[in-house]
């Protein structure tokens, strides 16, 4: 986690504009209600940041994380869309063009796919078409990743797709601290984000410290897009992002209650660009390196990552790295996603084949 | 059959429940509001519509829907085809109302409600014949039923067992499309296949007033008008998509927009069987005989919530709920029924028997329905042997308990 997390408790959050001095001091808050404060607070600080997508106004989204944003800010910068996702996206583009700063919502990872092209071939390439006069200052939201029980195509990770094509970043929110301020950094930014919010993850709680909410820091993006330490270790380092961060962290836990090993986890947060100094620093201490996704493994972000890290720190692993990930078929049915996803098992049993070699 | 049209009358009040896209009729239809389904306020938008049909010069040739005798398509609906409608419908809102509850009782992950679409399910459903085909979208649990399609197959995938479990040739019934509008532009190519294939069937694909606004949908409508495919583009305008009302899908009437495609459109009111019926089947004839596509609006009213992981309550008003309840599509075919003196006691009595066996039947197999086989989540990735892949289900394989495969 960076420093400097802006957040308000709930009671900020319903009190209407009070941000600091809430005598109720720090609640626990869902990583959706991080979110949504954080939209609130990009909204507030910006009147040219509008928030677009199917069902985010009177509905509030369906996972509520625009919830209250029409009530607040109004039909014109809050729209609820036509059904048409590459609509979304390509007139972004248009108002983003225009001096906004639109916030897409795609509303599941698997109906992003209809504005590919909108988001592969112009919002990616305009800024370097234009030789620089273009900024598109766009960030796609997507709900992404499995676990929920759902239908199908609403359980996917496209990361990779976007992680291949210069001209976007990528980010993976995995807690509500990170939530309420990647959102804000990522808004902005000037160049396009896509921003991943790990869905089965919406209901988790934290206190996030109480402070200045969304005071735009002299770096606009400032650390959105470094990787953390989110538990340290000495014995082998996990590294996730997105809702595989609270998976390696639970394997961490049961790691050193049952095998006695200390294990580092570091949270990628953002995948493109990769930030991997952090990483390499651990792999220099431990040797050894499990990376954890949903997303299947052919020509994943693990790939990219074990493929640097062997370039850069050859001589300090003592094992391959070895990658725990979706498997490389279309997501299962929901009778059989426990199967599908990394768990602690999976985790414990790469760590051990880690420590085999 | 003897008093279709009388029947049609007493269905829908006054009678009144088609308006045309056609260069003959537009203006005047435009214009008479009593022309329109009644329920709808708001006169249609975008006069001066091209003719019907592809590659008709101006004033073409080819009859418009109100030159057709609609109730020629029922004529020849014997009692007991009529009561079997009924039945239909009965049965398929009742396993609605099951799957709502499996749901509820967690036997099953979602449940999307057809609940007020019956009739034009149905209606539409029963139009088909063996050598149609028909796409869905993931609502369609009645057409499924219409064609064959065992509805525990249906809840399976709402239960999470699998992705679609029933052979889309075997029942001429693609599988559910969740990804809104996809389907339009697979129904296209696969009646340019039959057209070309000289098949004596047509396509028919199901989408609903949300999905108008995406592209596949308006590019299907481009292909399909332009190659004159034999294809019933079937949208139920069941007056929301989520929580966002039509209108903001569209300005005009969602029918109306064929007619910028170059192809003829209808719309009919969506909770009367017999007119679906009728107007399906006139669609069905039409594109069977060569003379591209047409699009049906069947306008209808999603009673139920969008899934059972939404909540109207907080988009729209019991009001317009309550005014929809007077018009549901399972109290105006007993009304008819009732009318002409079909529901005598005995039958309804058997077919509330039947329907609380079905009910039974169906909640008990889904219930039982076991997990799949987890390696079985490896099956069927590709037609030929993918390395990457055989490699990862071994290596899982190796990993279950005995009892597990
Ligand atoms: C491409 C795509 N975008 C978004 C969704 C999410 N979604 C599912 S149903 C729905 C509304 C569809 O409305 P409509 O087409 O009117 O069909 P209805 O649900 O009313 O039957 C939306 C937005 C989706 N399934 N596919
Ligand atoms: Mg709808």
């Amino acid at each position: 986690m960076t420093s400097g997390a802006v957040i308000a408790g709930e009671q900020a959050a319903d009190g209407g504009g009070q941000r600091t001095g809430e005598p109720a001091g720090p609640v626990p808050i869902t990583l959706a209600k991080a979110l949504n404060l954080g939209l609130r607070s990009a909204m507030a600080a910006d009147p040219k940041v509008i928030v677009m997508g199917e069902d985010v106004g009177t509905l509030g989204g369906v996972f509520r994380v625009t919830d209250g944003l029409l009530k607040e800010f109004g039909e014109a910068r809050v729209i609820d869309t036509p059904l048409a996702e590459s609509a979304i996206v390509g007139t972004a583009i248009g108002l983003a063009m225009r001096g906004y700063r639109p916030v897409c919502e795609i509303q599941f990872d698997g109906f992003v796919y209809p504005a590919f092209d909108q988001i592969v071939s112009q919002l990616a390439k305009l800024h370097y078409r234009s030789a620089g006069r273009i900024r598109l200052p766009v960030t796609i939201r997507i709900p992404f990743g499995g676990g929920i029980g759902a239908v199908e195509h609403h359980s996917e990770s496209p990361e990779a797709y976007f992680c291949h094509t210069a001209g976007l970043k990528v980010v993976a929110c995995s807690n509500p601290a990170d939530a309420h301020q990647m959102i804000q950094q990522a808004i902005r930014s000037d160049d396009p984000v896509i921003f991943l919010e790990p869905k089965r993850r919406y209901w988790e709680k934290a206190v996030v410290d109480p402070g200045s909410l969304g005071e735009p820091s002299p770096d606009a993006t400032g650390g959105l897009h470094s990787s953390a330490v989110a538990r340290a270790g000495t014995d082998a380092t996990l590294v996730g992002y997105g809702p595989t961060v609270r998976t390696c962290l639970d394997a961490a836990e049961v790691s050193a209650a049952d095998d006695g090993r200390s294990l580092e986890v570091v949270d990628l947060r953002s995948l493109s660009p990769l930030d991997l100094e952090p990483v390499l620093a651990s792999v220099r201490r431990t040797g050894r390196l499990v990376v954890v996704h949903e997303a299947p493994s052919n020509v994943s972000v693990s790939a990219e990552v074990a493929a640097r890290v062997t370039e850069q720190a050859f001589y300090s692993l003592e094992a391959p790295v070895l990658r725990v990930t979706g498997f490389d078929t279309p997501y299962p049915p929901a009778r059989l996603e426990d199967h599908y996803l990394p768990d602690v098992d999976r985790i414990l049993d790469a760590v051990d084949r880690s420590f085999g070699y | 059959m003897r008093g279709v049209a009388e029947l049609m009358q007493l269905l829908t009040p006054g009678g009144h429940r088609i308006t045309v896209a056609s260069r003959a009729r537009t203006t005047e239809l435009a214009e008479s509001p009593t022309a329109t389904c009644d329920s709808r306020s708001d006169p249609p938008r975008g006069a001066g519509l091209p003719a019907a049909g592809p590659g008709n010069g101006p004033g073409g040739g080819e009859p418009t829907i109100v030159d057709i005798d609609l109730p020629v398509y029922v004529a020849d609906l014997t009692d007991d085809e009529l009561f079997g409608l009924y039945r239909d419908m009965v049965l398929v809102r009742r396993m609605d109302e099951e799957a709502t509850s499996l749901q509820r009782q967690g036997e099953l992950g979602l449940w999307a409600s057809l609940r007020g679409q019956e009739a034009a399910q149905v209606g539409s459903g029963r139009a088909l014949g063996p050598d149609d085909m028909a796409f869905p979208s993931y609502r369609e649990h009645g057409v499924a039923w219409c064609r064959g399609v065992d509805p525990a197959a249906v809840l399976a995938i709402f239960r999470g067992v699998n992705l679609g479990g029933w052979d889309p040739a075997e029942h001429g019934f693609a599988l559910y499309s969740i990804v809104v509008g996809a389907q339009t532009l697979h129904a296209t190519g696969y009646a340019m296949g039959m057209a070309q294939d000289r098949s004596p069937g047509a396509a028919i694909v199901y989408f609903g007033d949300g999905a108008s606004s995406e592209g596949d949908v308006n590019e299907a409508f481009g292909w399909a008008s332009v190659f004159a495919v034999p294809l019933v583009f079937f949208c139920q305008n069941n007056q929301w998509a989520i929580s966002e009302p039509a209108r903001r899908q569209s300005r005009t009437e969602i029918f109306h927009r064929a007619a910028g495609f170059g192809f003829p459109s209808v719309r009919v009111d969506g909770n009367d069987v017999l007119a679906c019926l009728a107007v399906t089947r006139w669609a069905l004839a039409t594109a069977r005989a060569g003379r591209g596509p047409v699009l049906v609006e069947a306008v209808t009213y999603r009673m139920g919530a969008h899934t059972t992981a939404d909540d109207p309550t907080r988009y729209r008003s019991s009001a317009e709920l309550e005014a929809w309840h007077r018009r549901d599509p399972l109290d105006r075919i007993r009304t008819h029924l009732a009318a002409r003196g079909l529901l005598a006691q005995e039958r309804d009595r058997r077919l509330a028997l039947e329907t609380d066996t079905f009910a039974h039947e169906l909640r008990a197999r889904c219930t039982a329905m076991p997990d799949p086989d987890p390696t079985s989540l490896f099956d069927h990735v590709q037609v030929t042997e993918n390395g990457l892949v055989a490699a990862q289900r071994s290596a899982f394989a190796a990993t279950l308990d005995p009892g597990e495969t």
